[in-house]
């Protein structure tokens, strides 16, 4: 079984998830850079589709991504442009946020650098996704909206909290 | 700018949870309420210092002045917190959602290649 989502703050500025997947890297990549794949899993909660994935994955290729609310119709999304494509392992691109009609408090403006990289031992490839921010504030401010990959940081935060031999 | 909504009040929450010594004075209060001089103690910290640090968390509604209006003690607001945690849950979940839907597409795309290579099915 893949191990649980796991989300640490290795800086000020940066957010790490490390997850692993039973299958070799070559196809976690191409999840993760394919549009009509990545368009079937990233959709977020449910009653979330992801109607625009636009990727350009190569050098200074562009991406676009925006998900959509099928309640009430609500949009937001992504995009930015890679800085290093190295298939299967190693996938970079900055990401600015696009606010569309949400109303998170999220900074708009000052880009985010995610660094994806894919090893694989065994036949189990794991994932670390790294977030780097512009500033510690952003990076606070991205991780309380929930709404990047950085999802089960407060745990690790509230764990410490009651815990203060470990922070 | 910013409109409140439950988000944005979260934001100075996390914000204010964001800082180790902001955690430690929640994890010193999780055991009972304390006064400011007792919160610099263990800290080897100013008064001053702490003293920014709790209006920080006061600002944030994760801590209040307690009763006495001599020792002005600060005690912790749980609810914030449990509001906090409740927040995290939900986008953990959304998340393990994504990848568990990854999974079940990566067990998909593992069974074809070599069907879809060689043969092509109608």
């Amino acid at each position: 079984m893949p191990k649980p989502l796991e989300v640490t703050l290795p800086s000020d500025r940066e957010v790490r998830v490390v997850r692993s997947f039973n299958a070799a890297r070559e196809l976690v990549w191409d999840a993760h850079t394919k549009p009509e794949l990545m368009q079937k899993w990233c959709l977020g909660p449910p009653g979330w589709s992801m109607p625009v994935c636009e990727m350009d994955v190569r050098v200074g290729g562009a991406y676009r991504w925006r998900w959509k609310s099928d309640e009430d119709g609500a949009e937001f999304g992504f995009y930015g442009t890679f800085s290093e494509v190295k298939a299967p392992s190693k996938l970079a691109h900055d990401q600015y946020y696009d606010p569309g009609d949400m109303d998170y408090a999220m900074p708009v403006g000052d880009p985010c650098l995610v660094t994806l990289e894919l090893s694989e031992q065994a036949g189990v490839t794991t994932l670390v996704c790294t977030m780097k921010f512009a500033t510690e504030k952003a990076r606070d401010e991205a991780v309380s909206t929930g709404m990047t990959d950085g999802m089960e940081i407060g745990y690790a935060r509230i764990d410490e909290m009651f815990n203060p031999k470990a922070a | 700018m910013q409109k409140l909504t439950a988000s944005t009040r979260l934001d100075a929450t996390f914000a204010a949870l964001a800082d180790p010594t902001r955690r430690a004075i929640l994890a010193r209060l999780a055991s009972g309420e304390a006064s400011v001089a007792e919160l610099a103690e263990p800290f080897d910290m100013s008064q001053p210092a702490i003293s920014k640090h709790l209006k920080v968390l006061e600002r944030a509604g994760l801590i209040s002045i307690g009763q006495d209006a001599q020792r002005r003690p600060r005690k912790l607001e749980p609810q914030k917190l449990e509001e906090a945690v409740h927040w995290i849950e939900r986008y953990r979940e959304i998340w393990e959602q994504n990848y568990q839907r990854l999974d079940a597409l990566l067990d998909e795309l593992k069974a074809k290649p070599a069907a879809a290579k060689r043969k092509r099915k109608k």
